[in-house]
């Protein structure tokens, strides 16, 4: 680790905080420019004005936005993200019975992806222009394009309706045993699966066919180098900071991925209570869940971007 | 492993267009290289050297393929070979050494796991042998620090060694044949003088059969014993290098090495002095933030001084990095200067384009280096050439239609491309074009940024000739930027050399070019390959000044 | 030809296994090009013409039987009310198309246009819009679009609105970099050093040149968008009854989906067969150009 290195990614965290701020800011404007009271919007119609103006006064509403922005901040700062109005509950007990779920199902979406999208886009790099990659770009090209509940409802169909291997709907109380645990995660996983597959082997793919394009790979084949060799010993550790970052976006991708996902499959994780929230205009935990993706995603974008940093030479000795 | 003989017959290559079809790029040729013998194979851009030799190596690059022909090393017939037998030829029989050291090295890998992964690969010899061995070549191609070289990452030398690195990964194995393509053509010409050196050196002692491939004759005269010259994938005349030299056959031999020499066939024109055109004092460019004395943090150009009287035409020569268009960019608007002035015809100009008079704009002409950036490809030739027209001039459609097709009689343009765009012309055309739209606005100042050095030898060596014309006919000064001296004793009155941003020696063509006073400059014109074999034995070496580029 | 150095022996027909045999070399047909410009295009005549089509009203309870399978009355079966489901595809799939290709076009125009100014735009000014920019980016689409609707409601301005939001900074930086990259080529400085305002720089010498990268990015941004207001039309957070996009058709019959109704798959299928003829086509266009620019 030298000087300069340590300077590109004290840059990169800054970058990240102050990208989260404007974020926070962006959420908060949105939701602080409501139209109607959000008081008012709770109490419902029928509500009589001295109630309303209680409200006001009990959410802080009568502050002026600056400040009410600061304090809503320095509450996520320090982990008390308000008051659920829908569950009268706290926000964060809220989120952190739900978080698990979501995390465990990310887990374990991650895991099973990543390695079959590097294989395939590492295969389909290899046989470049050949009938394994034509057809493997067809399925991926077609499967990126695919709403994730088209993708739930015919495995539903397939797995649930005709065969009758698994229920339509997940029950994470009810684990009893591996087996339990195959049959209740198999669905909502595959469905999240078959697109992060298809959008990182495509990346993949792309990344590996920009090094075996660069000369130095046409020197290591006049050199008598084999192909696989080519590959994985030449182009790969070059194409690594490519694919930190295809494997980044497309983990974001499983945020919005699992929204669908735990709606579709009644899987009780944090997405599902996100839903829940917007349509009960429950905006504390709108905005804390909204955070929490936000905030997730940079994370990874950022893990990449010090990937890439770290697996570049010209960075990494000068 | 000594050389051995290579005989080619009846080669053909075939690449496949965009559209589909099937074409020939290298048609029938044939020739045979004794044991320990230098060819090479002289050509333009898209002659199908480099096509010739890949497929020495039974490759070809991808949408081309090998269909037809045979090449025999030694015993063994190359094209026959199947994929793993053909894997043990490359890299061990058979080296190659490409044009761009840079791209030809992994950059994530250390220097000397590359130079030896073909040794290993092949199991010659172990890597404790292979690494003796390697810094053993390293020193014998004068690398610096031969022991610890091998252990730093491409980016940490300069192009110069990673030439000769590569030299190194391609005799390692002690190889029968080796093919060197345009090894030097990506270098300067005083880090060329000794990379070509250090490659005749080992060449030479080895016993190695080489294939030389390049575009420079001046070149190849060091290197080669004999030479077969290429034009679109057709042999045009093979014989031996003195031969060719001295009693060239064919037209098109003749022509290459017309096209060599400008400076004998060419020179500039009489010269009438003028008044005062342009004064630069005291100038300096930079980059970056400026600090508190207004220096740049990255300063390109010191302390430039030049003074150009109308009609004339002054040469800026200097090698990558000596700051040379950045001149020519201060002087057009692009790059801000932090000191000094530019003045043009009496009056000061502004640092930046902001500040200047559309007067100022219509008689300071830039004609910029590469023909294919320098024209939209979304318009057709007679937008681009009434565009200027339109700026500078109140004239009627009428007025604007002659005056174009003037133009392009100027530079000696058929009519029926006006209604074409840029992507449907060559290279030579393009940039005749980017002189007409330059001369539409009726200069009195044109800026030339290595105007010749993208294009092939003999397309630039007839740009030039159109200089040469344009300046006697039109009396248009000139600010002539190029790496390449003997343009310039073609073209222009005076010359200045730019070394690292100082303008080491300035003066009239004649005396600067025949008797150099600052060591630089001595050894710039002195590293310019001459067309005679025995030149590069002849020159001193410079090899302590090369130290100073070590990273 | 000179060969002298070579003897006249012709070399016999010797086995060459190197020498590959002659490949065909017709243009190949383009099969995902046609597929995918098959599937647009359909899709874009149901939008347009679909709702006159509809053999039912789309409102109307027609049949007593809920989730019926295809009959030649009901060629796509029937939905949780005895609805027919082919007219409900057939007006659905006008909102779905419609709305993604008006809030394509906005994103695509708004974020181009103000990509190309702010690669032109002094250092400060661009900087500063595309930290902005950078923000917005690494907000995902769905959430931006669960913030809006909890706070505004779901409405179709609203929906265009947070589609534009979301998909005009991808588009921003997208041409932003085309234009910056574009203003460093040598055209572009002829054109400065002749004097040349910002405006027609912009205009005539950046624009013409940027303009198949951004329709084809615009391609992508539809897609994205479709799956996107499908989305929040399944959740029930997008287009609102009586109005039904594809999306809504989908969510309103998901109560079959435990018996396999034709009523869930339709829908579901029909947004599928629209994104993927959309990537086919886009990624079949693209890929040859890139080709013909070797």
């Amino acid at each position: 680790m030298n000087n300069s290195i340590f300077k590109i990614v004290l840059g990169r965290l800054s970058s990240g905080v102050s990208t989260l701020l404007i974020v926070s800011l962006v959420i908060f404007a949105i939701t602080a420019l409501l139209p109607g009271d959000a008081a008012q919007q709770i109490l419902g119609q029928f509500a009589t004005p001295e109630q309303v103006a209680a409200l006001r006064i009990q959410l802080g509403l009568d502050q002026p936005a600056p400040l009410r922005y600061l304090s809503w901040l320095g509450g996520l700062l320090s982990g008390d993200l308000g008051q659920s109005v829908s569950n009268a509950m706290p926000v964060s007990e809220l989120m952190a019975g739900r978080l698990p779920n979501s995390l465990l199902l990310a887990g374990i979406t991650t895991v099973i992806a990543v390695p079959i999208a590097l294989l395939l886009g590492i295969a389909s790099a290899m046989c470049r222009d050949r009938l394994l990659d034509r057809i493997l770009n067809v399925c991926t090209l077609s499967m990126v394009a695919v709403p994730e509940f088209l993708v739930a409802t015919l495995a539903v169909l397939i797995f649930a309706v005709h065969l009758g291997w698994l229920p339509a709907l997940s029950y994470v109380s009810t684990v009893e045993g591996v087996g339990d645990f195959i049959r209740i995660y198999a669905m909502p996983v595959l469905t999240l699966c078959a697109v992060l597959v298809a959008q990182m082997a495509r990346m993949t793919r792309a990344a590996i066919i920009n090094q075996l394009d660069s000369p130095y790979i046409e020197m290591a084949r006049l050199k008598g180098i084999g192909p696989l060799r080519r590959v994985l010993n030449h182009a790969l550790p070059n194409a690594l900071g490519p694919i930190a970052n295809a494997v980044a976006l497309s983990l974001s991708y499983l945020l919005g991925g699992v929204i669908i996902v735990e709606t579709i499959f009644n899987y009780p994780g944090i997405a599902g209570l996100m839903v829940d929230a917007v349509a009960n205009r429950d905006l504390a935990l709108v905005q804390a869940c909204a955070m929490l993706f936000c905030a997730a995603y940079l994370v990874l974008v950022l893990i990449a971007d010090l990937c890439a940093i770290l697996s570049n030479p010209r960075l990494r000795h000068q | 492993m000594l050389g051995e003989s290579l005989e080619v017959r009846d080669l053909c290559v075939t690449a496949i267009t965009p559209d589909g079809d099937e074409i020939e790029i290298v048609k029938q040729v044939g020739f045979s290289i004794a044991q320990g013998e230098v060819l090479a194979l002289i050509g333009e851009s898209g002659s199908g050297k480099t096509t010739i030799a890949l497929s020495l190596l039974g490759y070809a690059r991808r949408g081309c393929r090998i269909a037809g022909g045979s090449i025999r090393l030694g015993d063994s017939s190359i094209l026959d070979l199947p994929p793993a037998a053909l894997r043990n030829l490359r890299g061990h029989r058979v080296a190659y050494i490409a044009q761009s050291a840079a791209a030809s090295f992994n950059p994530s890998k250390r220097l000397m796991d590359q130079v030896i992964e073909g040794a290993l690969r092949h199991g010659v010899m172990s890597r404790r042998e292979a690494e003796a061995k390697a810094v053993e070549l390293f020193r014998e191609l004068a690398l610096p620090d031969p022991e610890g070289i091998g252990s730093r990452y491409p980016h940490q030398v300069s192009g110069g060694q990673l030439q000769r690195l590569m030299a190194a990964m391609a005799l390692i194995t002690d190889p029968a044949l080796v093919i060197l393509d345009e090894p030097t053509t990506a270098l300067d010409v005083t880090t060329q003088i000794e990379v070509l050196r250090a490659f005749k050196r080992v060449v030479r002692e080895r016993g190695t059969t080489a294939i030389y491939v390049s575009h420079d004759l001046a070149v190849v005269a060091q290197m080669a014993d004999r030479v077969l010259v290429l034009n679109g994938g057709e042999t045009q005349e093979q014989g031996e290098i003195e031969q060719i030299l001295d009693r060239p056959n064919h037209p098109y031999t003749k022509s290459l090495l017309e096209a060599a020499r400008p400076e004998q066939q060419l020179s500039p024109p009489p010269l009438e002095r003028g008044d005062e055109l342009l004064r630069i004092d005291d100038l300096q460019v930079g980059y970056g933030t400026r600090d508190a004395q207004g220096i740049p943090a990255k300063v390109v150009l010191d302390d430039i001084m030049l003074r150009l009287e109308s009609g004339q035409a002054l040469g800026v020569i200097g090698e990558s990095g000596s700051g040379k268009s950045t001149l020519a960019m201060a002087v057009a608007g692009l790059a801000a200067h932090s000191r000094g002035e530019v003045v043009f015809n009496g009056q000061a100009l502004s640092a930046t384009l902001r500040g200047r008079t559309p007067d100022q704009f219509r008689r300071i002409q830039m004609v910029f280096q590469s023909a294919d950036n320098a024209l939209n490809p979304a318009h057709s030739i007679e937008r681009i050439l009434t565009r200027p027209l339109r700026t500078y001039f109140k004239l009627d459609a009428e007025e604007r239609r002659r005056r174009v097709r003037e133009l392009m009689d100027l530079v000696k343009l058929p009519h029926s491309l006006l209604s074409r765009r840029p992507g449907e012309l060559s290279g030579g055309q393009k940039q005749r074009v980017n002189l007409a739209r330059a001369l539409a606005a009726k200069p009195d100042l044109l800026l030339c940024d290595e105007v010749t050095s993208a294009l092939d030898t003999v397309v630039g060596a007839a740009i030039l000739e159109l200089l040469v014309e344009l300046r006697s006919k039109l009396g248009v000064s000139l600010l002539f930027i190029s790496h390449d001296i003997s343009t310039v004793r073609a073209l222009c009155d005076d010359v200045m050399v730019l070394y690292k941003g100082d303008c080491v020696e300035s003066g009239s063509c004649a005396s600067v070019i025949s008797s150099p006073q600052h060591p630089y400059t001595q050894r710039l014109i002195g590293s310019v390959p001459e067309l005679r074999r025995g030149w590069l034995e002849s020159q001193p070496s410079f090899a302590s000044l090369e130290q100073d580029c070590v990273a | 030809m000179n060969n002298s150095l070579l003897d006249s022996r012709r070399p016999s027909s010797e086995p060459e296994s190197r020498v590959s045999a002659p490949q065909r070399h017709a243009k190949p047909f383009n099969l995902t090009r046609w597929v995918g410009a098959t599937l647009v295009i359909f899709w874009l005549l149901v939008a347009i013409f679909g709702p006159m089509l509809a053999p039912h009203p789309v409102g109307a309870l027609v049949a007593d039987k809920i989730y019926s399978g295809a009959s030649a009355a009901f060629p796509l079966g029937t939905d949780y009310l005895g609805r027919d489901m082919l007219s409900r595809i057939l007006t659905g799939a006008r909102y779905t198309v419609g709305l993604a290709l008006i809030a394509a076009l906005l994103s695509s125009l708004i974020g181009a246009s103000l990509g190309m100014l702010a690669a032109l735009a002094p250092r400060w000014l661009d900087e500063s819009v595309s930290r902005l920019n950078d923000a917005l980016i690494s907000i995902p689409s769905k959430m931006l679009a669960l913030v809006m609707v909890s706070a505004f409601g779901a409405s179709i301005p609203l929906l265009i609105l947070t589609a534009v939001i979301s998909y005009a900074p991808g588009a921003f930086r997208i041409s932003r970099s085309l234009a910056a990259n574009i203003a460093t080529l040598e055209y572009v400085q002829v054109a400065r050093t002749r004097g040349e305002g910002k405006l027609y720089i912009a205009a005539v010498e950046v624009l013409p040149n940027m303009f198949h990268p951004v329709l084809t990015d615009m391609g992508m941004r539809f897609v994205f968008i479709v799956l996107l207001l499908s989305g929040m039309s399944f959740l029930g957070l997008g287009v609102q009854p009586p109005m039904a996009d594809l999306g809504s058709l989908v969510r309103e019959n998901i109560g079959g989906l435990s018996q396999g109704a034709l009523a869930v798959i339709g829908p579901a299928l029909a947004i599928g067969t629209l994104t993927i003829g959309a990537n086919l086509l886009i990624d079949s266009l693209s890929a040859n150009r890139g080709q013909q620019g070797e």
